[in-house]
């Protein structure tokens, strides 16, 4: 395939950025997505371009680094799938695809693709997590019995792998469905339940100043979300976040 | 913004029903307008909860909306709204917009002329008035298509907000299916029974 590529480039955070026009020959249909990319970057370097800045990792949508806007959806036209599970057997041959960064004030451009997600670290540090004893006498897990149907919503719950895709797709930019992830997969938990009230509180205080926006249940980022994240989870944290705000 | 929501949809319901009688009977459209325009309940209780309901609603939705720009300062090349959100659920802001407009011409039309008698010209009650005052109001077609626009728009806002106000006040389960089919129902329902209702006066008085 022949394909045209539209490219945000930006040399850091604080210059201003615009789009650049690269053609690629020669792209394999069974190529992922970031393969492509490497391709590209080859040609750049060749021609003494600097080569383009995008996040990645795994390459198995696993560890949710990899964070492009494709032709106008994060992770691209597929559903179910981060960028670099994205094959170009998406696009066809003579396409012109337009890449950018996400975009979010919470998200700010690192270099070109790569966005600094660290916003929702500070999110997970809020909350998101539990206090347990660790010296040798912590009660094994597998000794708390947990109801099935829990047990799987808390499951899927954390499968979220905070790639950002809600954040980046929601035209509110709005941190809604990752905070309400990692809130419920500690909720639906007995080890979790102990200190709901706090965590919930502090997390959605924190992604309050990060400076997300505010949920108006589009769904957008349950559509574009690669690990398929219910909006079951933003009803659970409002409802959690309703009733630690009446306890205090 | 979901509770305020969801009070002005039950006013809503309550309004239309009053506005249908007029198409059933005079008699009953009249004697149920007298009663909320002088029931001291209705009066100073009721209308102020709603008024408050309603500027809480616009305000809200202002502000959110204001923050949401603000969110992403930078916008999208390309951003594909349509292929995972709908229309409605991405343009309540628009929707609103005529929605709040319509409000401003519905209340020149009707709660102005209402003070105006009661509270500042004072003149004797007619409680036989209210249904010759509504009628007077659809003979105008371009009143009556300016109407028809704004409810068009409110079975817009009403497709997303009704449903996504349960989402908000955290009520998504087994019974959320049957509350989006509700939704839809209602959100075409009302607002097409209103626009009857105009018609209906509006052809009758030619």
């Amino acid at each position: 395939m022949n394909l045209t590529l539209k490219v945000w480039r930006q040399a850091n955070t604080t210059t201003r950025g615009s789009f650049e026009t690269y053609p690629i020959a020669d792209v394999s249909p069974d190529m992922s997505f970031l393969e492509m990319m490497d391709v590209l970057n080859e040609e750049l370097i060749q021609k003494g371009i600097d080569p383009i800045a995008f996040d990645h990792d795994c390459r198995e949508g696993i560890c949710g680094m990899c964070s492009m806007f494709i032709n106008g959806e994060a992770h691209g036209p597929d559903r179910l799938v981060t960028t670099c599970q994205l094959h170009m057997r998406k696009f066809k041959d003579g396409d012109t695809i337009t890449i950018e960064p996400f975009r979010a004030k919470a998200f700010p451009v690192v270099k070109d693709l790569a966005v600094d997600r660290s916003a929702f670290d500070r999110v997970q540090h809020a909350g998101g997590f539990i206090s347990v004893n660790t010296s040798g006498n912590t009660q094994d897990a597998n000794a708390i019995t947990i109801e099935k149907h829990d047990a799987d919503r808390a499951f899927d719950a954390a499968t979220c792998i905070g790639c950002g895709a809600c954040v980046a797709t929601c035209k509110n930019a709005s941190a809604m469905l990752f905070v309400s992830a990692k809130v419920s997969q500690y909720a639906l938990l007995p080890q979790g339940k102990v200190e709901a009230t706090d965590r919930v509180l502090n997390m959605v205080k924190q992604m309050d100043e990060e400076g997300f926006g505010n949920c108006t249940n589009t769904g957008a980022c349950e559509v574009e979300c690669p690990k398929g994240i219910s909006l079951e989870n933003i009803a659970r944290m409002n409802r959690e976040y309703l009733t630690a705000s009446i306890k205090g | 913004m979901a509770l305020s929501g969801l009070f002005l949809v039950v006013f809503l319901g309550q309004h239309f029903t009053i506005n249908l009688a007029s198409v059933v009977s005079k008699d009953s459209f009249n004697e149920l307008s007298h009663f909320m325009g002088n029931n001291p309940l209705v009066q100073f209780i009721l209308q102020p909860i709603l008024i408050f309901g309603v500027v809480f609603h616009f305000i809200m939705g202002f502000i959110l909306e204001l923050q949401n720009r603000a969110a992403r300062a930078n916008k999208y090349g390309s951003y594909k709204g349509s292929a995972n959100a709908s229309w409605m659920s991405r343009n309540m802001i628009l929707s609103g917009a005529v929605i709040l407009s319509f409000l401003g011409l519905h209340f020149y039309d009707f709660w102005v002329p209402e003070m105006n008698y009661k509270y500042f010209e004072v003149l004797p009650e007619d409680p036989t008035r209210y249904y010759e005052e509504l009628v007077h109001k659809f003979v105008s077609p371009v009143r009556v298509g300016l109407y028809v626009v704004s409810f068009f728009f409110l079975a817009l806002h009403l497709l997303h907000g009704f449903g996504s106000s349960f989402q908000s006040m955290g009520i998504n389960n087994k019974y959320t299916p049957a509350i989006k089919t509700f939704t839809k129902i209602y959100a075409i329902a009302i607002p097409a029974g209103f626009v009857f209702i105009a018609l209906f006066h509006h052809f009758n008085a030619l």
